[in-house]
C-alpha cells in the first residue's frame, strides 16, 4: 500500500515563503498532478516528497508511515527529472542499474577495481543486468542499452529516465515536468505512454506540470497550486465545471473563461446594462464576478434573419465580432456584448452551425447570442465561488 | 548544495552523525581549510613581518609576527630611496605595458578577421595560431637571442618585449569570443554604413571587455613575474626589471636581511595588491584563459 | 546586385588581410622563423663567441643522448615531477571540493589560496629559502620543537628536489584549485539529485559516480598543464640552488639555459630546445586526444 499523505507542510527559502500549510492525500495507485504557474511551489512540494528538500514543518507519510527523516533511498520513491539527469558518462544500461547497484551492493563492491575482488559484485551484477534488460524490454529500449545519453534523442532519453525510475520497483513515482523538453508531437505520444504505464503498474504517481492539458488528460485528481497553497484538489472535470475560486476557473480551460462584473439588483444581477434573473446563494451585497466559459455562449442567429431555435432557453444578447480565429472544426470569436461594451469576451462556436456559412462571417458583424444561465459561475469580490440560487423569474412565478 | 548536506545528514542519521551533528563536521572542515589557508598565506606574513625588522631579528629563534624592534621605515627607505628599486619597478611597468598594448593591438583585429571575415589563407593562419600556443619562449629563445645580438638590440626595452609582441593565445581566445558575436548585428552595422574598423571598435571590442580584461591581467601578471627572458637579454642595471633585480642583487642583502625582504615586498606587492583589488577579474581571467574559452 | 556582392567580398578579403597582417608578420618573426632556425642551429657548432661555425649533422643530438649531465637533468626533472604532480593535483582537487560545498567563508578562502599564484615567485622563493634555512629557518625551528630535523632543505642532495617541489606546489595549488572549482560548478546539480534518488548518498559514491567522471576533462587539462609547468621548472632553481648541490637540482630547462646563455653552446642548446618542444608536443597531443574523447553531451 502506498498512500501518500502530506500534513501541513511549510517551506521557506530565506524570506520567501514557498509552501504554506500544504496538505494533500494521494490514494494508493492514484495519478495526481500538481499544476500551477512557475513559482507556485509545485516543484518544491515534489522535491519535499522526494526528500531533496527538507520541509520546515509538517509530515510526510508513505503507506501510513512517517518518512520525514528517511533518506530518499529508504523511501522507495523514484523520480524522473525535467532534464532527465542521466549520467552522461554512463551507458544506458549503467544509468538504469544505478539504483540497483546502490541498493544491492556493499560499498566495497562498488569501488573501482576493488569491486572485482568482492564476491557480491560477481553474484549480484548478473541479476542486476537481467533486471535492467527486462525493464528495458518493457520500455522498448533494449537496443539502446550500450549507448550513452549523448547518442540518444530526447524521446529516448525520456524513456531511459523512466526506466531508471522503474527498475527499483518504487511505491511512489514522482515526475517533474517530464515532457517539457520534448517537441509537441512527441509530447502527446509520451503522455499516452505514461498513462499506460500508470495503468499497468498500478503505482502511485505524482506529476508536476505547468501545462493544464497534461494535468487534465492524465490525472485522476489535480491539485492546482498558487502562491504556495493548494487552491483546489479535485478530479479534472470538477476543476473545470465546478471551480472553488475565480483563480481556478481562470487557470483551467483554454481559451480562458470570460469574467464580467456584476452587481446585485432587485431582479437578479446587473451585468452592464442588462439584468439577469439569477441570484447568488447567500450573497447580500458587494460586486460580483460572473464567469462564462466561452462555450456557454452560443450563437443563435444573425440579426435580421429569423432566429434558429434555442432562443427561448437563454439570456439573449448581441455580439459585435472583432476578431475571428479559425481553429478548424470550430471558430473562436473575440468581441463585445452589446449590454457590456467595455469588456472583451471570447465565444467558442461550432463552425457552420448557427450563423450559417462560416465564410460569410466578417469582423464588425453583429451576431445574436444566447447565454446558458445554468452554466454561469458566480464569484464574490474576493474571487470565492458562490452557489447559484436558481433563476429569479421562475421563482417569482412560483410565488405568485 | 542543499542536496549534499541533506545526504550527509541522512548518512549521519544511521551512523556517526547520530552523535555528531552536521554542524560539527562543517566546522571541522572550515577549521582545516583555514589551517591550510594559513600555510598558504604564511610566507607573505613572514615576508612583511621580516621587512619591518632589523637584520639581527629576522632569523631570531623565537619568531614573532610583530617586530620587537621596528625597523620598517629604515628598511623601506633604503629600498626605495637609496637603491634603484623604484627604477626597476618602472622598467617592469614599461615592459609589461608595452607588451600588453602590442598584444592587444595585434590580436584584436587578427582575431576579428579570423572569426568573422572570409579571406584566403584564413585556416592556414588559424592553424599556425593553434600550433603557436604550444610553443613556449624557452624553445625559440636561442635564435631570437642570436638575432637580437646580431642587430645590437640586446639590453633594450625592445629586446625585452620582442618575443611577446604577438600573443597567439590572445588571438585564439579572442577569436573564440568574437565567434559568438551575432553575425546579424555585424551585417546590420554594415548596412548602416559602419566600416570594418568601426565594427571592431564600436561593436566587437565593447562586447568582449570581459575576455580582454581577463587576458590583460593574465599577460601582465605573467610578464611582471617573468625571470627567464630578462635574465637572457638584460645586461645593464638600467634595463633591469624588478624580478631580475631581485635575483641579481640577492647577495647585496646578505648582511641586510631587513632591507632585502623590504625589497622583496616591494617587488611582489603590486601584483598582490592588484589581485586583492580585482580578485573577481583575476579568478575569471584564470578560468577563461585556463580553460580555453 | 551580383557585382556589388562580389565587390563586397573582395573588400572583405582585403580588410581581412589588413587586419591579420601585423599579427601574421610577428608570428612569422617570433615563431615560424625561429623554429626553423633552432632546427638549423641544432645541426651546427655555433657558439656566438666566434662567427665561424660548421654543420656537424646530428652530433649535438648524439652528444645529448650520451651526456651524463643531460641524463641527470632529465632524471632530476622526472623525480621533481613525480613529487610535484600528484601532490599539487590532489591537494588542489581536495581543496576545491571542500570549498565548493562551503556556504560561508568561500570567497575569503578562495582569495587566500589563490594569493601565491599572483605573487612574484622570484621574491617569494627568497622567502621560502629563508624559511627553509638549515640552521635558523622557521620551518626547522618548528620541526625541532616537535623533535624532528633539522633538515638542510635546499642544501642536501636528497632533499633539494622535494624542497623545490614544495615551493612550486605552494605557488600552483591556487591556480589548479580555481580550474577545478570552475569544473565543479559546471556539473549539473540535477545529477547529484538523481544520484540521491538512486541511493548514492555516501560522499564517496557521489564522488566516484558523479564528481570524478564529470570532472574528467578539467582533470585532464590540469594534469597536462601541470606536467608542462613541471618541465618548465626554472625560476627557483636559477635563484636558489643554481643546479646545486652537486647538480642535484640541475633540471632540464636550467641545463638548456646554462648551455645556451652561460656557456654559449648554442648548437647543443638548440638541440635541447627541440627536445623540449617534442616533449611539449607529446603532452599537447595527449591532451587533445583524451579531452576530445571525454566530452559528454
Amino acid at each position: 500500500m502506498a498512500r501518500l499523505t502530506l500534513k501541513n507542510v511549510e517551506k521557506s527559502f530565506g524570506s520567501t515563503h514557498v509552501l504554506r500549510d500544504v496538505s494533500l492525500d494521494v490514494e494508493d495507485g492514484e495519478f495526481v498532478s500538481l499544476v500551477g504557474h512557475s513559482g507556485c511551489g509545485k516543484s518544491t512540494l515534489l522535491r519535499i516528497i522526494a526528500r531533496l528538500e527538507t520541509p520546515d514543518a509538517g509530515d510526510i507519510l508513505i503507506g501510513g508511515r512517517a518518512v520525514n527523516a528517511l533518506a530518499p533511498k529508504h523511501r522507495n520513491i523514484a523520480m524522473v527529472f525535467q532534464d532527465y539527469a542521466l549520467y552522461p558518462h554512463m551507458t544506458v544500461a549503467e544509468n538504469m542499474s544505478m539504483p540497483l547497484v546502490m541498493a544491492r551492493l556493499p560499498m566495497r563492491a562498488r569501488l573501482p577495481l576493488i569491486r572485482f575482488l568482492a564476491p557480491a559484485h560477481h553474484k549480484r551484477m548478473p541479476e542486476i543486468k537481467a533486471h535492467v534488460r527486462r525493464v528495458a524490454a518493457q520500455l522498448q529500449i533494449e537496443h539502446l542499452l550500450d549507448r550513452r545519453p549523448a547518442q540518444l534523442s530526447g524521446g529516448q532519453r525520456q524513456r531511459v529516465a523512466l526506466g531508471r525510475a522503474l527498475v527499483r520497483d518504487p511505491q511512489v513515482f514522482l515526475m517533474d515536468e517530464p515532457l517539457s523538453n520534448l517537441d509537441a508531437k512527441l509530447r502527446v505520444q509520451v503522455r499516452k505512454e505514461i498513462s499506460e504505464l500508470h495503468a499497468s503498474s498500478g503505482l502511485t504517481f505524482v506529476y508536476v506540470t505547468h501545462d493544464q492539458v497534461e494535468a487534465m488528460t492524465m490525472s485522476d485528481r489535480v491539485a492546482l497550486m498558487r502562491n504556495g497553497r493548494i487552491l483546489q484538489f479535485a478530479p479534472p472535470n470538477r476543476l473545470y465545471a465546478d471551480p472553488d475560486s475565480i483563480d481556478v476557473a481562470q487557470f483551467i480551460g483554454s481559451p480562458e473563461i470570460n469574467t464580467l462584473r456584476g452587481l446585485p439588483h432587485a431582479d437578479g444581477i446587473a451585468v452592464g446594462e442588462a439584468v439577469w434573473p439569477i441570484r447568488a446563494a447567500g450573497h447580500k451585497s458587494g460586486a460580483l464576478r460572473v464567469g462564462i466559459r466561452p462555450e456557454a455562449i452560443s450563437v443563435s442567429g444573425v440579426p435580421g434573419l429569423s432566429s434558429i431555435g434555442e432562443k427561448a432557453n437563454g439570456l439573449q444578447a448581441r455580439l459585435e465580432v472583432r476578431l475571428i480565429e479559425d481553429l478548424g472544426p470550430e471558430v473562436l470569436l473575440h468581441g463585445r456584448l452589446d449590454f457590456c461594451p467595455e469588456e472583451d469576451v471570447r465565444v467558442r462556436a461550432q463552425k457552420g452551425s448557427a450563423y450559417g456559412h462560416d465564410d460569410t462571417l466578417r469582423t464588425a458583424a453583429w451576431l445574436e447570442v444566447s447565454i446558458d444561465p445554468e452554466r454561469l459561475l458566480l464569484f464574490d469580490e474576493q474571487g470565492r465561488r458562490l452557489a447559484m440560487a436558481g433563476v429569479v423569474r421562475q421563482r417569482v412565478k412560483e410565488e405568485a | 548544495m542543499a542536496d549534499i548536506t541533506d545526504a550527509r545528514y541522512d548518512a549521519g542519521r544511521q551512523g556517526l552523525g547520530r552523535i555528531l551533528p552536521t554542524s560539527v563536521f562543517g566546522a571541522l572542515g572550515t577549521l582545516m581549510l583555514f589551517a591550510g589557508a594559513w600555510v598558504m598565506v604564511f610566507p607573505f606574513v613572514w615576508l612583511v613581518s621580516s621587512s619591518l625588522k632589523p637584520t639581527d631579528e629576522v632569523f631570531d629563534a623565537d619568531f614573532s609576527i610583530i617586530p620587537k624592534t621596528f625597523a620598517g621605515f629604515r628598511n623601506y627607505y633604503v629600498v626605495l630611496f637609496e637603491q634603484p628599486y623604484l627604477f626597476f619597478l618602472m622598467n617592469s611597468l614599461i615592459v609589461c605595458a608595452g607588451i600588453l598594448i602590442m598584444q592587444l593591438l595585434t590580436a584584436i583585429p587578427a582575431a576579428y578577421a579570423l572569426a568573422k571575415l572570409k579571406f584566403r589563407g584564413r585556416s592556414i593562419l588559424f592553424g599556425a595560431v593553434i600550433a603557436g600556443i604550444t610553443i613556449p619562449v624557452n624553445v625559440t629563445s636561442i635564435p631570437i637571442f642570436i638575432g637580437l645580438a646580431k642587430t645590437n638590440l640586446l639590453d633594450t626595452y625592445f629586446a625585452m618585449m620582442f618575443p611577446f609582441l604577438v600573443s597567439v593565445f590572445a588571438i585564439f581566445l579572442f577569436r573564440q569570443f568574437f565567434k559568438t558575436f551575432p553575425d546579424s548585428i555585424i551585417q546590420a552595422a554594415r548596412i548602416d554604413g559602419f566600416s570594418e574598423i568601426e565594427i571592431v571598435l564600436r561593436l566587437i571590442v565593447p562586447s568582449a571587455v570581459p575576455a580582454i580584461a581577463a587576458f590583460s591581467i593574465f599577460s601582465f601578471v605573467a610578464h611582471w613575474n617573468d625571470l627567464y627572458w630578462p635574465l637572457i637579454v638584460v645586461q645593464s642595471q638600467d634595463k633591469m626589471t624588478a624580478t631580475l633585480a631581485m635575483m641579481q642583487y640577492r647577495s647585496a642583502f646578505d648582511n641586510d636581511y631587513g632591507a632585502g625582504f623590504a625589497a622583496a615586498t616591494v617587488v611582489t606587492a603590486p601584483m598582490v595588491i592588484a589581485f586583492l583589488l580585482a580578485r573577481r577579474h583575476f579568478i575569471r581571467g584564470i578560468t577563461m584563459t585556463g580553460l580555453k574559452g | 546586385m551580383d557585382r556589388t556582392h562580389a565587390g563586397f567580398h573582395h573588400v572583405q578579403a582585403w580588410m581581412g588581410y589588413f587586419f591579420v597582417a601585423p599579427a601574421t608578420f610577428l608570428i612569422l618573426v617570433i615563431y615560424a622563423v625561429p623554429i626553423v632556425l633552432v632546427l638549423l642551429v641544432s645541426f651546427t657548432d655555433y657558439t656566438l663567441v666566434s662567427d665561424y661555425f660548421e654543420f656537424v649533422g646530428l652530433e649535438n643530438y648524439a652528444r645529448m643522448f650520451s651526456d651524463a649531465q643531460f641524463a641527470r637533468a632529465l632524471v632530476n626533472t622526472l623525480i621533481y615531477a613525480a613529487i610535484f604532480l600528484p601532490a599539487s593535483f590532489c591537494l588542489s582537487l581536495v581543496i576545491a571540493i571542500a570549498l565548493q560545498e562551503r556556504k560561508q567563508f568561500k570567497s575569503i578562502l578562495e582569495v587566500l589560496y589563490f594569493l601565491p599564484v599572483t605573487s612574484t615567485l622570484t621574491a617569494m622563493a627568497l622567502v621560502w629559502s629563508a624559511m627553509m634555512d638549515s640552521r635558523q629557518g622557521i620551518i626547522n625551528n618548528l620541526l625541532q620543537s616537535i623533535g624532528a630535523g633539522p633538515f638542510n632543505f635546499l642544501g642536501s642532495e636528497q632533499l633539494v628536489l622535494v624542497s623545490l617541489a614544495i615551493i612550486s606546489i605552494w605557488s600552483i595549488v591556487g591556480f589548479n584549485m580555481v580550474l577545478f572549482l570552475a569544473g565543479l560548478s559546471a556539473i549539473p546539480k540535477g545529477l547529484y539529485e538523481a544520484a540521491t534518488m538512486d541511493g548514492a548518498d555516501h560522499p564517496l559514491d557521489r564522488f566516484l559516480k558523479v564528481t570524478w567522471p564529470m570532472l574528467g576533462p578539467t582533470a585532464m587539462f590540469v594534469a597536462v598543464t601541470s606536467s608542462i609547468t613541471a618541465f618548465k621548472l626554472f625560476d627557483p632553481v636559477a635563484l636558489l640552488t643554481r643546479g646545486g648541490p652537486n647538480g642535484a637540482s640541475e633540471v632540464f630547462l636550467y641545463l638548456a639555459f646554462l648551455e645556451g646563455f652561460e656557456y654559449f653552446n648554442l648548437g647543443y642548446s638548440a638541440a635541447l630546445s627541440l627536445f623540449f618542444l617534442i616533449v611539449i608536443f607529446i603532452f599537447a597531443l595527449f591532451q587533445a586526444f583524451f579531452v576530445e574523447r571525454k566530452v559528454h553531451y
